[in-house]
C-alpha cells in the first residue's frame, strides 16, 4: 500500500510516523482532583495544583495509570512496571507551572502493534514505539479581543496518553486507517472517547520522503492536527513540498510546522533559533511509578473483546467476509447491535440488513445507533419473517421503511398491511395462468428459446400479486408452465 | 550582622524571644546555619518526614520543613507535631511518628559518635575547630565512643548540590512568570513580559541560580552536569550508609564561620556557597541533621555543632543533641530581645 509519488527525477516514497495525543477518560485530572468535564465554564475546573499556586504538589491519579495500562494491553504492548515522570520545561501563558509533567526516559508502555484494516479486507501491522502519560496544557484564546488573549485552564493538567508510532506508515490512507483503528481500540477499552472535534484526540504528524528502499530522509513535524482528514491532508502537502525541494536540489530542514487548512499548505511554527530546549529532568515531586505484575494482570483480565479478535470471530464463527466483519467491529456499539440482531439468526442475512438498509436509514436520518427507531430486536423480528418465508426480501424493505417511520414491529406491519407472502401454489398458479393467457406473443418467444423473457413473467406475476408472491414458488411454476 | 539564611527570620525571631518556636525550611542548611548563627536549635528531619505541601518549593528533592526553637526539648515537641504522612505530598513517607520527647533519655552511654576526617576543610576558623574538639570531648565525657570515620566523597557534595538545587529551582521558580501568580511587569509581547517580570521580581542571587539551573539541564550539558551530580549524590548517600554501619550519629561543625557582617562576603557567591559545606552532604543524602548552640566565637558570636543521624532516627538525634545542650550550657542571649 506504499504510495509512490512520481517525481520528475523518479519515484519517492512517503515515510510517516504519528504521535497521537489521546485524552484519558477519567473523572479527575492526572495530578489533581479537579473535574475533567468538557464544556464547563472557562476556568471552573481548576484546582490550586492546576493553577500552579506556590506550595502545591502533584498527586498521581491511579485511574489514569489504569487507563494507560489498559490501552497498552489493548495494543499488545509491553507494560513497563517501572516508569518515571519528567518535567518538560517551557514558558507559555496557558502553562501556569512553567513545565509539563510527562514521561521522557521511562514511559509506562513500551512497544506494541496496531493492525490496520485496509481496503478490500487487507490488513497491515504498524508498530507503536511507546505510550506515555502527560499533562495537557490550558487553552489560549486569541480571537475574542483585538489586543488581549484569554486563558482557560479547564484543560490544564488533564491526562493525555501520547501514543508514538514507529515510522511504519507509507501513505495518507494508512495514516487515516491507523488513527481510526487506535480510536476504535480506545473506544472499546473506554480509555479515550476519541472525539477529535472536542480535542480529545490530536496528532503530531512526522513526514519524510525517500527513494524506495533507501535510508530515511529528514523529517518535519506538523503539530496538533485535529482530524483524520487534516492528518491525511498534512501528509499529502508535506510529502509533495519535500519532493519539490529535493528535486530542485535542496535539503529538508528538520523543523516543526503547522497546517494551514485555508491555504492548503504548511508553514514553519518557529525558527531554529527559537527551537525549545525543554530541559527535561525527573520530576522531584513524584516518586518513580512502580507497578505490581498482579495489578497489570487484574486489568488484563477485565479487558473487553477488542476489534481484532471480534473480527476474527465474526469471520470464523459467523462466516462473514473480512470486509463486512471489519465494518461491523469498527465501533463497539455497532458490533453489539449486530450481534444482538444476528443472535440465533442467519448471520450473513443479519450483516446485510445491518450494513444495508439499517445503516442507510441511520445515515439518511442523521441519527445515532442509540436513538434509532428500530431496535436490534425489531430488526431481528423482521429477519425472522424473511427466514420463515412470511415475507419476501422485497416486501421486507417496505416493512423496514414502515418500521422506521412508525416504530412498530415487523409482525404488526405485515399483519396490518396484509403483506404476508403468498406461497400457496394454487393461488400463484391462477395468477400465472391469467398472465400466460393475456400475453400469447411473449409466451411464444419464451418457448422459442428467449429464456430472458422468463424474468419478465416473474415481474408480471409479482406485480399482479402486489409483491406478495413467493418468488421461489413463482419461478418454479413459471418454469414448469413455459419450459 | 546577618542571622544566616534562608530561614534567618525564623531564627532571629526565636533568638529574640518574640516567638516560642518557628518553622523553617532547609534545602542545603537553611534551618541549621541560621540556628547556629543565632544561637538556637534547629533540626532538618529526614526527607519525607514532614510534608512539603504548602511550602514554596526551591529544590523539591532536598526541601524539608523543620522546627527552630530555643531548646532541644522544644524542638522535639514541635517536630512531633509537624512530622507525619501527608497524601498531598507524594514524597512524604507513611510511617508512625514516635514520641521524640520520650526518646530524650539524657543518656548516650555506649553510643558511637563518628567524626569524619573529610570535614576538616580549608577555610574553617580555628575557633570552629576548637569548638568541634570540645564537642567531641563532651560526647566522650557522656559515655559515648568516638569513632574516626571517612566520608570520602564529601568534597564533591558542594559542587553536586550547586547543580541539583539550581536545576530544580530553575524549574520550580518558572511559575513566577507574571501571568497567573504574583508580580507582573507588562511587556510588548509575551516573551518581553516574561523577561521584564522576572528581571524585576527576582534578585541577583536567584537569577544566578536560575541561569545555572537552566544551563546544567540544557541539551548537551545534562549528562555532564545534572546526571553526574545525581550520581555523586548516590555516592555521598552510600558514604553515609557505610559510616552508619560503624556509628550511630556523626558530629561536625554547623558552619565554617560565625555570622558575618551584612556588608561582608555576600558579594562573593562562591564564599557564600562555601558556608554550606558542612550542612549540604546530609541534605543530599536526605538524612536528619540538627544544629545545637555550643559556644561563642572570639567576637562573642554564637557557634553551633552539627549532628547527622540515620534515616528516621530524629529521636536519637534529639537525645544526643539534648546531652550536647546540657554539656555546652549555652546561655548567651542577644542584646535585642522581646521583653528585655
Amino acid at each position: 500500500m506504499a504510495k509512490v509519488i512520481k517525481g520528475r527525477t523518479g519515484d519517492w516514497e512517503m515515510v510517516i510516523g504519528l504521535e497521537v495525543h489521546a485524552q484519558v477518560i477519567s473523572n479527575s485530572k492526572l495530578f489533581s482532583g479537579a473535574s475533567t468535564n468538557f464544556g464547563s465554564e472557562p476556568n471552573h475546573n481548576v484546582s490550586l495544583v492546576d493553577a500552579a499556586m506556590p506550595g502545591m504538589l502533584p498527586v498521581l491519579n491511579e485511574e489514569c495509570v489504569k487507563q494507560a495500562v489498559r490501552t497498552g494491553l489493548g495494543i499488545k504492548a509491553a507494560i513497563n512496571l517501572y516508569s518515571v515522570f519528567d518535567r518538560k520545561n517551557y514558558f507559555y501563558a496557558d502553562l501556569p507551572q512553567g513545565y509539563q509533567i510527562s514521561q521522557l526516559y521511562h514511559p509506562i508502555v513500551g512497544e506494541g502493534t496496531v493492525i490496520l484494516d485496509l481496503e478490500g479486507g487487507e490488513t497491515r501491522e504498524v508498530g507503536v514505539e511507546r505510550i506515555h502519560l502527560e499533562q495537557d496544557a490550558g487553552k489560549s484564546i486569541h480571537d475574542q479581543d483585538p489586543t488581549r488573549s484569554f486563558i482557560d485552564l479547564n484543560r490544564t493538567g488533564v491526562a493525555l496518553m501520547e501514543i508514538v508510532s514507529k515510522p511504519d506508515l507509507r501513505s495518507p490512507e494508512e495514516a487515516g486507517a491507523y488513527v481510526r483503528k487506535l480510536r476504535s481500540i480506545m473506544r472499546y477499552l473506554g480509555t479515550c472517547d476519541g472525539n477529535m472535534d472536542e480535542g480529545s484526540m490530536r496528532a503530531d504528524v512526522n513526514v519524510s520522503v525517500r527513494r524506495p528502499g533507501e535510508e530515511f530522509g529528514t523529517r518535519t513535524e506538523t503539530k496538533n492536527v485535529n482530524s483524520i482528514r487534516f492528518i491525511m491532508q498534512t501528509i499529502e502537502i508535506e510529502a509533495k513540498r519535500q519532493v519539490e525541494i529535493l528535486e530542485n536540489g535542496g535539503t529538508i530542514d528538520q523543523e516543526t510546522r503547522q497546517l494551514d487548512v485555508a491555504n492548503n499548505t504548511t508553514h514553519p511554527l518557529r525558527s531554529k533559533e527559537e527551537a525549545h530546549d525543554y530541559r527535561y529532568f525527573p520530576c522531584p515531586d513524584l516518586l518513580p511509578l512502580t507497578l505490581e505484575q498482579s495489578f497489570v494482570d487484574e486489568l488484563a483480565k477485565d479487558l473487553p473483546e477488542l476489534p481484532d479478535p471480534k473480527k476474527e470471530r465474526f469471520i470464523s464463527e459467523l462466516g462473514l467476509s473480512a470486509y463486512d466483519a471489519g465494518v461491523l467491529v469498527a465501533e463497539r456499539e455497532t458490533a453489539n447491535f449486530f450481534e444482538a440482531v444476528a443472535k440465533g439468526r442467519d448471520a450473513k442475512l443479519a450483516a446485510n440488513w445491518v450494513m444495508g438498509d439499517f445503516f442507510g436509514a441511520l445515515n439518511k436520518s442523521g441519527k445515532d445507533l442509540a436513538d434509532s427507531p428500530v431496535s436490534a430486536e425489531g430488526l431481528g423480528g423482521l429477519i425472522d419473517l424473511i427466514s420463515d418465508g412470511t415475507i419476501s426480501g422485497r416486501i421486507a424493505k417496505e416493512v423496514f421503511e414502515a418500521m422506521w417511520e412508525s416504530g412498530k414491529s415487523a409482525g404488526d406491519i405485515v399483519e396490518e398491511k396484509g403483506l404476508k407472502q403468498i406461497s400457496d401454489t394454487g393461488a400463484i398458479e391462477a395468477i400465472i395462468d391469467e398472465i400466460i393467457a393475456n400475453n400469447p406473443s411473449q409466451v411464444e418467444q419464451v418457448r422459442g428459446g428467449n429464456e430472458k423473457l422468463i424474468g419478465w413473467f416473474v415481474g408480471q406475476t409479482m406485480k399482479a400479486s402486489g409483491g406478495k408472491a413467493n418468488p421461489g414458488v413463482v419461478n418454479q411454476i413459471l418454469k414448469a408452465k413455459l419450459g | 550582622m546577618v542571622p544566616g539564611g534562608s530561614s534567618g527570620g525564623s531564627a532571629a525571631s526565636v533568638a529574640a524571644n518574640s516567638v516560642l518556636g518557628a518553622t523553617g525550611t532547609d534545602t542545603g542548611g537553611s534551618i541549621r546555619q541560621p540556628a547556629a548563627f543565632c544561637g538556637i536549635t534547629g533540626i532538618k528531619p529526614t526527607y519525607g518526614r514532614c510534608s512539603r505541601w504548602g511550602v514554596v518549593a526551591f529544590a523539591s528533592s532536598l526541601d524539608q520543613a523543620g522546627p527552630m526553637t530555643r531548646s532541644v526539648r522544644d524542638c522535639a515537641i514541635m517536630l512531633e507535631a509537624m512530622a507525619g504522612y501527608d497524601k498531598k505530598d507524594s514524597t512524604s513517607i507513611n510511617r508512625p511518628v514516635p514520641s521524640y520527647q520520650n526518646e530524650m533519655t539524657g543518656s548516650i552511654k555506649g553510643k558511637r559518635i563518628g567524626v569524619p576526617k573529610e570535614y576538616r576543610v580549608d577555610g574553617t576558623s580555628d575557633e570552629i575547630i576548637k569548638l568541634w574538639e570540645q564537642g567531641i570531648e563532651w560526647m566522650r565525657d557522656a559515655g559515648a565512643e568516638i569513632v574516626d570515620i571517612s566520608l570520602p566523597h564529601t568534597k564533591y557534595a558542594l559542587p553536586a548540590y550547586y547543580i541539583v538545587a539550581p536545576a530544580e529551582a530553575s524549574s520550580n521558580l518558572a511559575r513566577y512568570d507574571g501571568i497567573r501568580y504574583g508580580h507582573r511587569v507588562e511587556g510588548e509581547d509575551l516573551n518581553d513580559l516574561y523577561c521584564k517580570t522576572r528581571a524585576d521580581g527576582f534578585g541577583d542571587e536567584v537569577q544566578r541560580r536560575i541561569m545555572i539551573g537552566a544551563y546544567v539541564l540544557s541539551a548537551g550539558f545534562y549528562d555532564a552536569y545534572y546526571n553526574k551530580a545525581r550520581q555523586v549524590r548516590t555516592l555521598i548517600a552510600n558514604d553515609f550508609k557505610a559510616a552508619f554501619g560503624q556509628v550511630d550519629a556523626i558530629l561536625t561543625p554547623t558552619a565554617p564561620t560565625p555570622a558575618f557582617g551584612d556588608n561582608e562576603i555576600q558579594d562573593d557567591p562562591i564564599a557564600m556557597y562555601l558556608n554550606d559545606v558542612f550542612t549540604v552532604p546530609a541534605s543530599l543524602a536526605g538524612l536528619p541533621a540538627m544544629s545545637v548552640p555550643a559556644g561563642l566565637s572570639n567576637d562573642g558570636l554564637p557557634l553551633g555543632l552539627h549532628l547527622i543521624g540515620q534515616p528516621f532516627e530524629e529521636g536519637e538525634l534529639l537525645n544526643i543533641g539534648g546531652v550536647m545542650e546540657k554539656a555546652a550550657a549555652f546561655s548567651a542571649k542577644p542584646q535585642l530581645r522581646a521583653g528585655a
